[in-house]
Order: C-alpha cells, then structure tokens, then sequence
C-alpha cells in the first residue's frame, strides 16, 4: 500500500499541479460547466431537503425552490414511526452481513491467486473475471428457484449469499492487484522468521492491503445497502424489507403526501451521506486507484 | 496508460517470486459461494428457458416453447430496441460531460476538490430514492415546473413515451457522470506534465492539446469507462421499474424490466428464462465488442510510440 497509494497520489499531484497551475491558462469551458454540472447536481437534492420539512399543504402552495415558512418535523416522525427502524436494521444487517464476509473471502482467494501456483488457481482467477460480466438481473430466476428449494425465501441469507457472490469477482480483481504489489523481500523476511502462509496472509499481506480493502468494503457496501432486485424478489413480508424497498412500498401508499416521501428519502440517504463525509478522501483516492489499474 | 507500469512490474516480481502450491484451499470460500450463486444460476437460467413453470408449482420440460414464444412475440424487438436506446444514448450522454467534467476536475485549485466532493452526491442514492425524488419533481401539476411558472419543465414527463426516456437519459447521466468524471481524473492525472510543456513550446493552444494530448492518452480510460457504462445501462432495472415501471405504452420497458414482468408478473417464468439468456448474449456480445475496441487501440498506440 505504501508502494501502492502513495506513488499514485504524489505523481498526480505533481503531474496536476504545473500542468494546471503554469502550463494550462484557464479552463473556461470546464469551468463553466463544472459550475452548471454542480447546480444540476444540487437543485434536486436541496429541492428534496427543504420539500421534506414542509406541510402537505405548504407543499402545494409555495414557491417549490423557497425554504418551508414554518419547517415541521411531522413528515419525519411519520416516516419513522412507520418500521423504520426496522427496516434500517434489516439495511444494516444485510449489507454488514454480506459485505464483511464478500470482501474476507475475496482477500484470501486473492492472497492465494498472487502467492499460490498452479494452473487451477490460474483457472479460478479466470472464471473470477469472467464473472464479471454476469449480470445479477440473468441469474434472479435461478436464484428464486434455489432459495425457494432452500427454505431460505425471505430470510437474510436470501438476500446475503448472492450479493457475497456477486461482489466477489471485482472485489478479487482490485484486491490481488494490491497484493501483488507487496514486494516479495516482505514475503521472504517473514518466511524466514517462520511465519506459516497463513500469518503471512493476516499478519503482513492484509495491513498493507488495507487501503484497497476499505475502498472495496465502502464500494460493495454501497452496492448492497442500494440493492433493489434481490429484495425485491427474494422477500415479500413487510418485515423483511429493506430500506430502497421499503421506500418504494412507502412511495405507493402515500403518494399523495411528497413531503413525506421525500423525508423517506433523506433519511435513507443520511447514513449513507455520514459515512461519505467519514470516509471520503478514501472512498475517492481508492476508487480512482482501483479503476484506473 | 496507468496500467502498463504497474501490471509490468507485477510480473516481473511474480517471476522471481517465490510461490508455495498449497495455498490453493484459500481460494475455495469464495469459489464456492461464487459458483453456487452466480455460475449455477448461469446455467440454471438457461436450462429454465427450456422448461414451463409458473414460479410456485412444479417446473415441467418444455422444448423450445419459450424460445418459440419470446422469439415470435413483438414485444423482443421492441425491449431490445429500447435497451439499445437506453445504452446508446446514455453513452453520448456521459462521455463527453464526463471527459469535460473530468478535465476540469483534475485541476489542482483548491474549490474543485470541494465540488468533486459535492459532485459525487447522486452516486450515494439508491436508484429508488433518485427515482422516486425526480417522479415528483418532475410532476406536471406539483412539480418544480408549475411551482415556479416555468414552462418548459411543466410537461407529463411521464406520460409521455419521447419524454419518459428523456428522463431515463439525464437519471442515468445525472447519477453517473460524477463517477465517471473521477475515473477520467484519474487518468488525465497520470498523464505526464512534459507532453504539455512540449505541447506548449510547439505553439500548440490549449483546445489542441486536448486533442492531440488528453483525448488519445484517454483512450483505455475511455474502453474501461464504456463498458461501465454499457454493462450498466444494459442491466438498468431499478431506475426504470421504479420510475416508469416501464410505461407509458412500454416505451421504457428495456430488457431486464422485460424479463422481470413476464417472469415475476405474468408468471412465465420458461419465457423469462430466454429473455435472460438473450440479455447474458448481448451483455458478452458488447463487452466483447468493446475489449476489441480497446485492444485495436492499445496495439496501435504502441506502434506510433
């Protein structure tokens, strides 16, 4: 990771800096539409907050882009008296449940396609990354037929096994690219002091890997935690649901009252939204590091 | 072009690496859940698209009924022509915005870190949520249009088939370009600053350096980014089922929407099957396409240099 991140980051900033800075006049055109873009991005998301903290019937009859005369917590406190909670933590157990496990297996699959031999491992590496083109929506019907054959139909394992297996190929393919750039001296020193390939694996592999395993664990848990199809075809009682779900069934019963739909909305963004100004500059270097590899 | 150091290095330290053969067992946590989960229900759909079976009672054999079915059924050309539409117009939809958006980003001063922060917003909303928000934002009689007078924007987006895809269009584009945007800051970052030094005392102005400069140094960024986005708009299920639920008159009902609803609403699960085998071709016929795209470009950047 110290070989990994750190390079990449320096060599940009340099690379940034006088290309921008002396070399690069302005750039009018960017500007304009990185200021457009940014009012294309924020217009929707402050309409969707301050609708949130309006009456139903402030809501019809304001100034839509004009803050609530009088902001009320009403639409909030129905939402959350209506299972939130409930669904939030069935949110929270799927993703941390699928996530954990999606990105532990990855890593050693990923330890053992770098540091193992042989022409299985090989084959192993190459079903990975043909698996990803697979697409989720292909394999939903099959997926129903086992899980119906399992019992598991509308359970959390129902939900967790598939995202653990569809996360798995890019988590493997960003991981070993990681491993692989740990220098083979660290390997060799470890060896040498005894260490089994297992302790080599957690004890010096997974700490200098960590960069790339936060920005996987952020990236497929956001992929889970938004997760749409598998809910909706796998559970159908109201206790199984989770949050994008929940929001949709929430949206049909009351489609008449925005301001309450839209405080769905933002709070089943928040957490989200916290752990982003949490986790940021990583979730930000990380992904531009693992796409761009 | 940030590839080739790395992956070189890569193998020239695996060749001199020591590598042990017993550390196959690791791998086998996630093959196992890989293949039961995703390689299985691979062939499972396939073998489905040869059977009857309504999704609760006992699945039968059924030759090629299904296939007869989907393939005869006008409702295929038509799914496959709006995903096609979907993909294609996404496609020029986002890549131009997000080069432009990505060169600008990959500035150095200090308020264009804080609008990269702000423009990845949209990516942390569920495809629901954005749904949702933008149903009622863009409605004719309550919406943001009638709310502030402005005529333009008070139209039945919905209602209306030209319109509804429109909408799909700019979801699509207003929730990605950010992502793609970062992944072209990226790459323009790693390009070397002496190209437009050299760029530069050659007299070269600043809309040439980008086409000679910028524009062929991003081609690999430029593959690894359409096929995001043509993988993505291929398989966009949620956005359009929650949106439009396919509507008005079908004319955002693309392939994956297709497949659920015969599937999961209908209940014909045998035809549903074979329109998921069709999406499986057409997403490995596109990302085929594409690698081969990408490797024409990368052998022939390599012969100029």
């Amino acid at each position: 990771m110290a070989t990994q991140t750190a390079p990449v980051r320096t060599s940009g900033r340099s690379a940034g800096a006088p290309k921008n800075g002396t070399t690069h006049r302005k750039n009018w055109l960017g500007g304009a539409f990185g200021w457009l873009w940014l009012l294309i991005v924020l217009v929707p998301v402050y309409w969707i907050v301050i609708t949130s903290f309006k009456t139903s019937a402030n809501y019809f009859g304001s100034n839509p882009m004009a803050p609530p005369a009088s902001p009320t917590l009403a639409n909030y406190q129905l939402v959350l008296e209506n299972d939130f909670i409930r669904y939030f933590a069935n949110s929270v157990i799927v993703t941390v449940g699928a996530t954990v496990p999606a990105v532990l297996v990855s890593f050693m699959a990923a330890f053992a396609i770098v540091r193992g031999a042989g022409r299985w491992l090989k084959l192993v590496n190459s079903l990975f990354l043909m698996g990803l083109a697979i697409p989720l929506q292909a394999t939903i019907i099959p997926i129903y037929l086992i899980m119906i054959r399992l019992g598991m139909y509308n359970s959390f394992g129902a939900l967790i096994l598939p995202s653990i297996a569809f996360a798995i190929p890019l988590t493997v393919l960003i991981l070993s690219n990681f491993v692989r750039d740990v220098p083979n001296e660290l390997f060799e020193a470890m060896r040498m002091d005894g260490s089994s390939e297992w302790g080599t694996m957690w004890r010096l592999a997974f700490p200098l890997t960590r960069p790339a395993l936060v920005t996987v664990t952020i990236y497929q848990g956001l992929q889970i935690w938004n997760g749409f199809l598998l809910p909706l075809i796998l559970t159908d009682r109201a206790e199984m649901r989770v949050l994008p779900l929940a929001l949709w069934t929430f949206q049909g019963q009351y489609s008449v009252n925005i301001p309450a739909v839209l405080a769905s909305v933002v709070l089943t963004t928040l957490p989200i939204l916290v752990l982003y100004v949490v986790g940021r500059r990583q979730l930000l270097s990380g992904l531009t590091a693992g796409f761009s590899k | 072009m940030s590839t080739a150091p790395t992956y070189a290095s890569g193998k020239v330290t695996s060749s001199k690496r020591t590598s042990t053969g017993r550390l196959g067992w690791l791998v086998l946590p996630a093959l196992a859940i890989f293949v039961a989960f995703a390689v299985l229900p691979l062939f499972g759909v396939f073998a489905l698209s040869f059977s009857s079976w309504d999704g609760i009672g006992a699945i039968s054999f059924a030759g090629f009924d299904s296939w007869r079915a989907v393939l005869t059924d006008p409702g295929l050309p038509h799914a496959l022509w709006v995903t096609f539409l979907v993909i294609v117009l996404s496609w020029i939809a986002q890549t131009p915005l997000s080069i432009l958006l990505g060169v600008f980003i990959s500035g150095s001063q200090r308020y264009r870190a804080v609008l990269a922060v702000l423009f990845f917003l949209p990516l942390l909303l569920s495809a629901a949520a954005v749904s949702i928000a933008y149903k009622a934002l863009l409605d004719p009689n309550f919406g943001l249009g009638p709310g502030l007078n402005l005529g333009i924007l008070t139209q039945d987006w919905l209602g209306d088939g030209t319109l509804a895809m429109g909408v799909v269009i700019f979801i699509i584009a207003w929730q990605w370009i950010p992502f793609h945007s970062l992944i072209y800051q990226g790459a323009i970052r790693q390009i070397p600053g002496s190209m437009y030094e050299a760029a530069q005392i050659d007299g070269a102005g600043r809309v040439r350096q980008f086409f000679s400069i910028t524009l062929p140094q991003l081609k690999n960024t430029m593959i690894t980014s359409s096929t995001l986005m043509v993988v993505g708009s291929l398989t966009t299920f949620d956005l359009i089922f929650v949106l439009t639920a396919g509507g008005p008159n079908d004319a955002t009902r693309v392939l994956a929407l297709d497949m659920y609803l015969t599937g999961f609403r209908a209940n014909l699960m045998g035809p549903a099957s074979a329109i998921a085998v069709i999406l499986v071709v057409v997403g490995l016929v596109l990302a085929q396409l594409l690698q081969r795209l990408g490797g024409r470009e990368r052998n022939s950047q390599l012969e100029g240099a």
